[in-house]
This record gives structure tokens, sequence and C-alpha cells, in this order.
């Protein structure tokens, strides 16, 4: 699985609560959550996330709530992967079974600037940007072959 | 090879010895959700064509995010959610007057050594009775609710030693707060904590339930209580028998341990927006409170109105304040001691079961510009309403006083 785009750059401990508020939280359609993600920090997130970007983050990224729906939004939204220094527990699973890869990256935010474009390998983590190669924690196992599905459902329907 | 109270439970639960780094398959004892999520899991089921639950008497669910229902919407989903309850026939099923989910769990239903999943990151809650406890998305809890069975990767254990007697007005949040604000919220990911308790009548299973909501802010896997007699004495008090005990082995492996001397602490708060942001109250004293809440599965236990009570007695706060025990027990017994009465005499708003400030659902959502204290887990940006109000996390003694003072005040006699 090979991904491209332009970064957009996020900080330390971004929470799903900035994801995806609480409000937001009583429907699962995808194209209304893509519309409210990142609302708190830049409510025209998903404006310029629509042609299809790639997260650069720091730490713990995803920490908080469980909410399934701050991956189903950033997803919808246009985001192709996240690039993370460390990711929170539970936000990684929601994002493999939703079919968004996440990469994690120790340095991402040092090694990779904002608006630079990036090459993405999933498999190897391999990251290519500015004519470097960086190289992060790649998905294979049963998270690979879910990602591959397109998501938890759709690997589950077609193993059955 | 020794074990750790997570090797030793997760190794049971798998089937076989596990140890830290292994992606295991384990047993479920218990799978739960809410309101807020159980629509959303009950989709992901219907979506997957995988309409059946692996064991009815180890599903509970209970409506709190939503209840009672502030919109259509809101009560539209618990309609949903009581449909599915009733077609697949489930026992433990707590509506709109029971309580908060975890706040059930820990009453009725968790185990020392068992392994419980919920749709809600507070699920660590449960660690306070020796049980491995975690949150997870809607779509791995569907996945529980008909398997009866999840995937984790083992976490490396990390040992907290609670030494001495709690100085004055310190609570579990307080051991939540010195934990987050040393470490960071980063730190303990991928790690469970399993926490000791040297004497253990002096730190009682309400403020370990606040101690292990927390562990998810640190990003812990879980925070687990090694459970001694008062894990025993609670249990039995609450349900009328004896839990069955687990202990780590005396030679376990941590990767680390700290250890935190109860007498010498003093109250700890976490001012915005992030939950490490710790802080002495003496740092923040004197800050123009707006609205001040004491409840949520976090704090909204008994002792928790107990010390809300001492301070409130026969005076009237300056800070609008809303009180809201976490379950109908907790609300019953509050009202029982005379808590309840206490703190509507002081001008305090109060109802129970209801998760609603907390998350800036209803019943109390933060203005634009306000100034709030409260005792539940999380004060990120916009999280209990507008994006510009501020929280600042405290423990009930902290929250009581700077309701009383109508600014953030340090709980003194």
């Amino acid at each position: 699985m090979i991904l491209e785009g332009p970064v957009v750059k996020f900080g330390d401990k971004i929470d799903t609560d900035i994801i995806i508020p609480a409000r937001h939280l009583k429907y699962t359609d995808p194209q209304y959550l893509a519309q409210h993600a990142m609302e708190p920090l830049d409510p025209e997130f998903y404006k310029k996330a629509s042609k299809g970007v790639i997260i650069v983050a720091g730490k713990v990224f995803g920490m908080g709530s469980s909410r399934e729906q701050a991956a189903i939004a950033l997803k919808a939204a246009g985001v192709k992967a996240i690039v993370a220094e460390s990711f929170a527990r539970i936000f990684y699973r929601n994002c493999i079974n939703n079919g968004l890869p996440v990469i994690v990256l120790p340095k991402a935010r040092e090694e990779i600037e904002e608006g630079s474009n990036v090459r993405i390998n999933v498999e190897t983590g391999e990251i290519d940007v500015d004519s470097k190669r960086l190289v992060g924690k790649g998905i294979t196992g049963m998270a690979l072959e879910i990602l591959r599905a397109g998501g938890i459902m759709e690997y589950l329907n077609k193993i059955k | 090879m020794p074990q750790s109270l997570t090797e030793k439970i997760l190794s049971k639960a798998a089937g076989k010895d596990v140890s830290p780094g292994d992606v295991v398959e384990v047993k479920t004892d218990i799978v739960a959700f809410h309101d807020l999520t159980g629509y959303h899991v009950i989709e992901v089921m219907e979506k997957a064509n995988m309409e059946k639950v692996f064991d009815k008497g180890k599903i509970v669910v209970a409506f709190d995010h939503l209840a009672p229902p502030p919109d259509i919407r809101s009560a539209e989903i618990q309609g949903i959610i009581r449909n599915f309850v009733k077609k697949m026939n489930l026992p433990n099923f707590h509506d709109i007057n029971f309580g908060i989910l975890h706040e059930l769990l820990l009453e009725r239903y968790a185990l020392p050594g068992q392994v419980i999943v919920a749709a809600d990151s507070h699920t660590t809650t449960s660690g306070a009775t020796g049980a491995f406890a975690q949150g997870m998305g809607a779509s791995d809890i569907a996945a529980a609710v008909v398997t009866g069975k999840t995937w984790l990767v083992v976490p490396q254990s990390f040992k907290v030693t609670l030494r001495g007697k709690p100085a004055k007005w310190i609570t579990g949040k307080d051991v939540a707060l010195e934990l987050l604000g040393k470490f960071k919220a980063d730190y303990f990911n991928g790690m469970s904590i399993e926490v000791y308790v040297e004497n253990p009548i002096t730190f009682p299973m309400d403020y370990r339930a606040t101690t292990s909501n927390m562990g998810i802010e640190m990003n812990a896997d879980a925070l687990m209580f090694i459970p001694d007699q008062e894990t025993a004495n609670y249990i039995k008090s609450m349900r009328g028998y004896e839990p069955q005990m687990i202990y780590p082995d005396k030679a376990a492996n941590y990767v680390d341990e700290y250890t935190i001397e109860l007498d010498k602490m003093e109250p700890l708060v976490a001012a915005p927006y992030s939950v490490d942001n710790v802080k002495t109250v003496s740092e923040v004293e004197g800050i123009p409170v707006d609205q001040v809440y004491i409840g949520s599965c976090t704090n909204g236990r008994l002792s928790d109105f107990e010390i809300a009570s001492k301070i409130l007695k026969g005076k009237r706060v300056k800070a609008r304040t809303i009180a809201i025990p976490a379950s109908y027990e907790m609300f019953k017994k509050s009202m029982e001691l005379g808590y309840i009465e206490t703190l509507v005499n002081a001008g305090a708003i109060v109802t129970y079961g209801t998760c609603g400030p907390c998350l800036g659902g209803h019943f109390g959502v933060a203005g634009p510009g306000e100034t709030i204290v409260s005792t539940s887990s999380r004060n990120f940006r916009g999280r209990m309403g507008s994006t510009d109000a501020k929280v600042y996390l405290s423990g009930p003694s902290v929250a009581a006083m700077s309701a009383l003072e109508g600014k953030i005040t340090y709980p003194r006699d």
C-alpha cells in the first residue's frame, strides 16, 4: 500500500474531543462527521483536507475518548494516513478498523515539514520526504489485512 | 516466570503464558456499552451481518451519556438500543434511572482477575477491583459482543506503591494528578499500572475508582489496584459475597516502580487544556469560577459528596454548582446521609446518573469564556462545551471550596 500527499502538521496530545467534539457523536455518517473534523482547532480543516492530506503529529495522537467517529471523521475529510510520534491505543485500533493507515515515527515533527510531499509505504513504514527516507513502524499481520479490506466490517464480510 | 497481575490475568484469559509485547487473543468476562456508543456498536453488528451475542449474561448495557435524553435524536438512540436489548433478551440492562456505566460495573459486576472491555475509554475504572479493564471503539466492542473475545498487545507492567495515610483532603484524584504531573500523558502508553496500597483501609474503593478512572488520561492500557482486604470488603458490602482473589507473583517483573507518600501530598489541579498540566492549588488560587461540577464516573461517589457536604454545610455557594452522584445507589445513600439536603440547601442543582456536563452534552454546558472547576476527568479544549471555556480538574474538596468562594480556593478548615 503506497500513499502520497501533502503534510498538515499538528502538535502533541491531539485529543479526540478536538478531532470530533462530542456534540457530533449522535451520528456516524462519514460526510457529516468530515465537516466537523478538527473543528475546535480549525473549522475549515475539511476544506483543507479534501484534496487528500497526510497528518503529521506529535505524541499520543488521538488520546481520550473511545469515539470511533474520530477515525471516521478524519478519513472522510480526506486524511489518507497519519504519521505520529505515538498514538493512543484506542484511536490506533479505531483507525485500523476503519481503514485509515497509522504509522508511528519517533521525531516525526522534527523530520517532516508542513506542506512537504510525503510518500508512505504502509507495510514497511518507509516514508520518503524531500529526498530523504525515514523509517517508521509499518503495519503487518491481521491489521494489514483489515486495512487492505478497507476496514473491520469489510474484512469480516470478506472472510465469512 | 513470575508474573505481574496484568500478565497473570491475561495468561488466564489467553489460555497460555503471555509476555509483554505478545499479541494475544483473550476471552472477555464482561463486554459493555452505553447509549452514545451502543447504537454505533449495534450498527456495526448489523452492517457486518453478525447480530448475535456470545453470552447474554456477560453483556452490560447502561444509559448515561444521553440520560435523560436532552433531544429527540438522543431519545431515538436509546430507543434503538432498547429494541436491541429486547430482541437479544439481555438481562443486564440499565435504563436512564440506574446510573453511569462505570459506576454500575464497579458496584455490580467487576471482579478481581477479570478481563473487561467496554465501548468507553473510562472502562479503566473497573481496574479498581483488580480487573484488567480497558475501553475500545465501537467496532472492537461489536466483535467482542459477538465472539466473547478480543485481541490485544500484552503491556509492560509498572508498579505504583501508595504509602502512608492520605493527608487531609487528599483523595484518589490527587494520586491520579500526581502521576499525570510527574510522568505526563504519554509515559504510560503501552503499559499497565498496578497499584499496591500498603495500608488498604486508608485508601478506600471510592478513591481507587477515581485513580483507575484516570488511567486512560495517562494513556495506560489499564490501571489496576492489586486486590486486598478493601477490595474484598467492598464487593462483600455491595453484593453480599466474597470475591475470589488474585495477586501478582512476589518476584514479578515491573518495568519500573514509583512510590507516592500519601501523607505528604497537597491537593492538586489540572489546568487548561491538558490533563497533565498539573499544578498545586496555591498556584491557581483566586481565579474566579463561574461553575463547579461535582460528579461523573471519576468523582461521583459517596465520599465525594461526603467531602462536599462537610465543606458546604450551612453555607451558600457563590458559583453555580451542579452535583451528580454517579448512580441511583450513590444518590440514595447520599440522601440517607443528608448530603443531598446539604447540597441543595447550599444552592446546588442535584440529579443523578448522567454524564451530561463532563462531555459538554447537557445539564450544564460551559459557555464561551467561562471558567469551570470540575471533578470529572478531562479539561481538553471544548470538552465541557465552548472551545473558549477553561476547565480546572480537581478532587471534591477543591471543587466544593471553590464553589463556596466563587474562585479557586485551597480547602482549609
